[in-house]
């Protein structure tokens, strides 16, 4: 058994949140300035101009690109082989989370409980951790600070089996045309099919960590996120709502496979502060 | 694109009502902070007709939860946040005298109307520039309801805070306007 401090997840973890929320991945910032080169709407280029403007300043002056520094959501895969020890793992988590967001000066925007009296945690926790055990001895830590603008305007549907491609394809677009202006366009769309409710949703969840540049491996998908994609920006949303051809950077389909009655969808909607990091410990 | 005007709070009616959809406005001077809690307990204030713990008289209110300021800095990063969740508390408000929301988003008709008869305008600010935004904010000051965190009613300094008038007086909306222009599908 390799062994793994969990001291040392707690730092990983710190670090990535850190990382997620001051600097927008590189294939995200590429887009944006593709998107504005191409941009019709002259109020959609001078919206691009300040989002990308602003991810530079976030970046250089380590500080958070968007005020909704997000719920911290973690992907955990973790090798069989490896024995945590020197402390308990959720809580080196939780712990990571904690100093990210108090020495980050991030913003704390969990409550403890939903309904009545809706109390802040006042440190971001807990993190909702989801957990794969996986061969190897190596942790593989995905982390995502997942803005409520954007997940507000997320949905589920169990479509039936008869509305195939094209059911799944109206049910995306018309969920990113219901969104309108609401999750701070250009968005990433994410897409799990299949599975059942909640492994359709963890699907499409997870991906939001994946490249806005980079498709589905599976050829006959990747057609499917093209054309969603194509149809969503002739909406003309555009960047924050005000009009344009730039709606979303992408749309990204995880599917799984599912049971002989049913086709679930989910749609995770988020926004162009597409924030993910990862590291291999 | 629209022009630009600059403007000064607190305002009149009348300078509202010059302000149309499109318009690029920089706003300088005060403006308070207001999300979803503070909302509510400020419209359960009214409706117990007790005093408020601000004029609100030709004022702006910004939706927006800042992050912690970091020594050193004048605020913390401060863009909007989606204006519809404040859409029931928003009608009090505009009777109050509020003059100007500045949010992201989509607003209800019976905000709409509201604004019309108050003499009202939605700002619209850019979603996720909340770095950039920041740099137009020079001092932030805490003025109600400090146990609710970044949720606590802040009064901000600003100068040339960037908006543009999504809804003006007069119920024109541009988020009516201008995606239909667009659309190919
Ligand atoms: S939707 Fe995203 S960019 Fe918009 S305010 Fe929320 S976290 Fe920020």
């Amino acid at each position: 058994m390799r062994e793994v401090k969990a001291e040392q997840i707690k730092e990983t973890i710190k670090d990535l949140f850190l990382k997620a929320n001051f600097e927008i991945g590189s294939d995200v910032l590429e887009m944006l300035k593709e998107r504005k080169e191409k941009e019709k709407s002259e109020i959609g280029q001078a919206v691009l101009s300040q989002i990308i403007e602003n991810d530079i300043i976030a970046s250089n002056e380590k500080i958070a690109m968007c005020q909704d520094t997000g719920y911290a959501v973690v992907f955990v895969e973790l090798g069989q082989e490896v024995a945590i020890v020197d402390g308990d793992f959720n809580e080196a988590i939780n712990q990571g989370v904690r100093e990210a967001y108090d020495e980050g000066y991030l913003r704390k925007s969990v409550v403890e409980e939903p309904l009545f009296e809706r109390k802040n945690t006042k440190d971001n926790t807990p993190a909702i951790v989801h957990l794969d055990i996986v061969p190897g001895d190596k942790i593989k830590i995905a982390v995502t600070p997942k803005g409520f603008g954007s997940e507000n305007m997320s949905a589920l549907k169990m479509l039936k089996p008869a509305d195939g491609i094209q059911g799944v394809h109206d049910f995306v677009v018309e969920t990113v045309e219901k969104a309108g202006p609401n999750p701070c366009p250009p968005i990433v769309v994410g897409v799990g099919i299949g599975g059942t409710v909640e492994k359709a949703a963890l699907i499409a969840k997870k991906c939001l960590l994946r490249a806005v540049d980079v498709h589905n491996s599976d050829e006959r998908y990747a057609r499917l996120e093209r054309a969603m994609l194509e149809d969503i920006n002739k909406l003309g949303i555009g960047p924050a709502g005000l009009g344009g051809i730039t709606t979303a950077l992408s749309v990204n389909i995880e599917f799984a496979p599912t049971h002989i009655a049913g086709l679930p969808v989910v749609v995770n909607i988020c926004c162009h502060a597409a924030r993910h990091a990862e590291a291999i410990i | 694109m629209g022009k630009i005007i600059k403007i000064k709070t607190p305002v009149t009616t009348e300078t509202i009502r010059e302000l149309k959809a499109g318009d690029n406005v920089l706003i300088s001077g005060v403006i308070y902070t207001g999300r979803d809690a503070a909302h509510k307990r400020l419209v359960d204030l009214i409706e117990a007709k007790e005093e408020l713990p601000v004029d609100f008289d030709g004022q702006f209110i910004y939706y927006v939860g800042p992050t912690p300021v970091k020594p050193g800095d004048a605020s913390g990063a401060a863009g909007p946040t989606t204006s519809y969740r404040m859409d029931p508390y928003t009608v009090p408000l505009l009777e109050e005298g509020i003059k100007g929301m500045i949010g992201k988003g989509l607003r209800s008709n019976e905000v709409i109307e509201a604004m019309k008869k108050n003499g009202a305008v939605y700002f619209g600010a850019v979603g996720g520039a909340a770095a950039l935004i920041a740099k137009s904010i020079k001092k932030v000051e805490v003025v109600a309801y400090a146990d609710l965190g970044a949720e606590a009613i802040h009064r901000f300094y600003v100068e040339d805070f960037p908006v543009i008038v999504i809804i003006d007086s007069e119920g024109n909306n541009l988020y009516e306007i201008e995606p239909p222009k667009y659309r190919a599908i």
